[in-house]
């Protein structure tokens, strides 16, 4: 019994944990652009001064 | 990625977004990021490419002319995105957080459930029933809106949907799990709620996206008739004002290859307006002063400058939109398949609720025996299944039209697409092309092929344009010519190598769609036009036949070019017909009973569109058209029209198959659950089982087109 009374919380939190990522990702703009985040990876980051 | 700014702090920005359907790869994201950062003006462009997008940050001072050149300075073609169009996704992501949340409640619950089902009891079963109960309550609460507000809206119009069963089940097994929960009993249904919800909140946000996702697609189509116009202002300059801002009285000067933006009165010149927005007819049309002429009109050859009559609702171009507005009422009267499904579905099942209730009552089982035993009843016929069968089909096919060019804009259309038994054409722009192709290229000798495109390169002219995309792509070096003028409707003169070069209206009147080339001494060369077909328009028509759809033309356009086409293609025809008259034809065919299948382009289809039972745009389309009609296709080919047809149909076939199966699960389970054998074991097995089978075949519909 003292175990469950461990790891319940345990994997509550780490579930909630992964709910709470996913609304942030939904909210920031992460799943906008699937397509262009991909072809990103290709751009060649130009020297610039700034 | 947003390169240096060169934008003085502290200056208010405004933010536009354009659609730039052009852009294919990585390099285009680059190009167009790195070289708007790179105005003077701009902050910082963001590019969205799965929206084929770039959103700009700028200085207000920058118009919507500027930016539009920024754009096409860089190489690409722009369309401002109006707000109205901006797509409004709030509904998919309330659905997407709340399926995340039912998502995470119901991995979490079955695990303890899990446990319970293997045997634990006494305090760890209580335990678990417990902490199921404080996961569930507050999803349920927050996951559970969706259906909650949507059966309580239909309740209260007395009248019932798919939600009403739902949100009954979900209730009351939530009410009898926590009651039993209390009394420290056996079974708790939370899992087998939590599980449901889960399930029909995956259908409903597929639905939800797919008419997103189509509708992002047709705004991105969607060509700004005006956005607004330059006018003149007492010191006799002018400045760039939007449509909203337009009053009567003010003097638009409108440049040759703009749109007007307001309804008017030419003050000075004279120019060719090309009408095909309101008659649908290509052939442009010689205003001269004192002429009124129309919004969403496209200026072809000449500046002119309007006095204002009537701006934004006062236009006829608003009138159109009022008309389609109307028409479209009828439409939204239509009963999806799912609801006319729950019509009958609710009430059974209720009553099979209640009559094993009062059956185990009789029978001597006691109150909360009987209680259990009904509200498994409910539960184990919650339409899982059903509020799959429909989106799950529907979402496939549509997918599987977008591949091949077909943007349907909701699962409703495919309903309607598949009942279709008549369908009716506009001709200019629908059956055929809608701009004018030269026919005689081989016509013109060698030498003066040069000059030629080099004049009809001067000119927004649709012949102008037509001469100019028959010679693309032949590698011509194009001579510069000195002193060009257009004259409106009479047409150009130049002067090449010390020649004069003209191209205009044929010196005979009957020549039909022509124009006349002259260049010095040579003899004068007669160009004929000619507004081509689409290809594949037979094929498409017999195909349609074939399926068991009649077709007739209805167009704006004069009575003879109108019976020959039609004549062609052994078709009926209905020609000079209004934009009301389109629109009574159709409802007239469909108060007899036929479901009409509209395809048009125009703006005077607008409203036929609108009162089809089901329509169908070309991609090159008047944004009214595009908007009014239920799925836009792309590309010259009239093919997808019959290919949509057919996957509509077999779509329904599959929806059709799916409610089959999903009642036959309940004939399997519902005597089991009146038997009293059903425990939340057997409920969440059969539950995810049907949605599973129902989704299996749902996907068979991936080549459905």
């Amino acid at each position: 019994m003292t175990g469950l009374l461990l790891l319940i919380p345990v994997a509550l939190g780490l579930g909630l944990v992964g709910l709470v990522a996913f609304f942030w990702a939904v909210r920031n703009g992460q799943f906008e652009d699937l397509e262009g985040a991909g072809m990103r990876i290709l751009i060649e980051d130009e020297d610039s001064d700034a | 990625m947003n390169a240096p700014s060169h934008v003085a702090l502290g200056q208010p920005l405004s933010t536009t977004l354009f659609a730039v359907p052009g852009m294919r790869c990585a390099g285009c994201i680059a190009k167009l990021e790195n070289g708007l950062a790179a105005i003077d003006g701009i902050a910082s462009a963001r590019v969205n490419f799965a929206a084929r997008r770039v959103t700009i940050a700028h200085q207000s001072s920058l118009d919507l002319p500027a930016l539009k050149a920024a754009i096409a300075g860089i190489g690409f073609a722009a369309e401002l995105v109006p707000d109205i169009a901006a797509v409004d996704d709030r509904e998919a992501r309330r659905l997407v957080r709340a399926m995340a949340v039912a998502g995470f409640a119901a991995m979490n619950i079955m695990l303890l459930s899990v446990s319970v089902w293997s045997g634990a009891e006494g305090a760890t079963r209580d335990l678990f029933h417990w902490l199921s109960a404080l996961i569930a309550l507050p999803t349920i609460g927050y996951s559970g809106r969706p259906f909650f507000q949507s059966a309580w809206a239909a309740l209260k119009h007395g009248r019932t949907n798919m939600d009403v069963p739902i949100s009954i089940g979900v209730t009351l097994a939530v009410a009898l799990s926590l009651f039993e929960t209390f009394t420290g009993g056996p079974h708790a249904y939370f899992d087998g709620a939590v599980m449901l919800l889960f399930f029909l909140l995956v259908g409903r946000w597929l639905d939800c996206v797919m008419r997103d996702r189509a509708r992002d697609g047709v705004t991105q189509l969607v060509r700004q008739t005006a956005a607004g116009g330059y006018v003149v202002i007492p010191d006799g300059q002018t400045a760039w004002t939007d449509a909203r801002r337009l009053q009567p009285g003010m003097t638009l000067r409108v440049a040759a290859g703009e749109r007007l933006a307001a309804d008017g009165e030419i003050i000075t010149g004279s120019t060719a307006f090309d009408l095909s927005l309101l008659t649908g007819e290509s052939a442009p049309q010689l205003r001269a002063a004192g002429n009124i002429v129309y919004a969403g009109t496209l200026n072809v050859s000449a500046p002119v400058d309007v006095r204002v009559t009537a701006a934004g609702a006062d236009t006829a171009l608003a009138d159109i939109a009022r008309l389609m507005d109307a028409a479209g009422q009828g439409k939204s009267r239509y009963v999806r398949i799912a609801d006319r499904a729950a019509r009958y579905y609710a009430p059974v099942v209720h009553a099979l609720a209640a009559l094993s209730f009062a059956g185990w009552m009789v029978a001597g089982a006691g109150w909360h025996q009987s209680l259990i035993i009904a509200i498994s009843v409910l539960i184990i016929t919650c339409p899982c299944a059903l509020g799959l069968a429909v989106p799950t089909a529907q979402i496939v096919a549509a997918g599987a039209l977008m591949r091949r060019g077909v943007l349907v804009k909701d699962g409703s259309t495919l309903e309607r697409l598949a009942e279709a038994d008549l369908v009716a054409f506009d001709k200019t722009g629908t059956l055929t092309l809608g701009r004018p192709v030269l026919e005689n290229a081989g016509d013109v000798p060698a030498a003066l092929v040069p000059p030629l495109v080099a004049l009809a390169q001067a000119s927004r002219h649709p012949l102008s344009l037509a001469i100019v995309s028959a010679f693309a792509g032949h590698g011509l070096a194009v001579p510069t010519l000195t002193d060009v003028k257009e004259m409106p409707g009479e047409g150009l003169s130049a002067c090449w190598q010390g020649t004069a070069v003209r191209l205009g209206r044929p010196a005979a009147d009957d020549a039909g769609l022509a124009a006349a080339f002259e260049a010095g001494g040579w003899p004068p060369v007669l160009l004929h036009f000619s507004d081509a077909l689409r290809p594949d328009t037979r094929v498409a028509i017999a195909d349609l036949g074939r399926l068991g759809l009649d077709a007739s033309v209805l167009s704006g356009d004069r009575t003879a070019p109108v019976t020959k086409l039609a004549g062609e293609l052994g078709l009926d025809a209905a020609s000079a017909l209004s934009p009301a008259d389109k629109l009574r034809w159709i409802e007239g065919r469909q108060q007899s009973g036929r479901r009409v299948l509209m395809v048009g382009d125009g703006l005077n289809d607008g409203p036929a569109l609108a009162a089809g039972h089901v329509s169908m745009a070309p991609s090159s389309a008047s944004d009214v058209g595009q908007n009014a009609a239920d799925a836009v296709f792309l590309g010259d080919s009239l093919l997808p029209v019959p290919i949509a047809v057919r996957a509509a149909r077999r779509t329904m076939r599959i929806v059709r198959q799916n409610f089959a199966l999903a009642v036959g699960y309940n004939l399997v389970a519902v005597p089991l659950a009146i038997a009293g054998l059903v425990t939340p074991l057997i409920a969440a097995l059969a539950m995810s089982g049907s949605s599973l089978m129902v989704i299996g075949n749902a996907l068979r519909l991936r080549a459905a087109a």
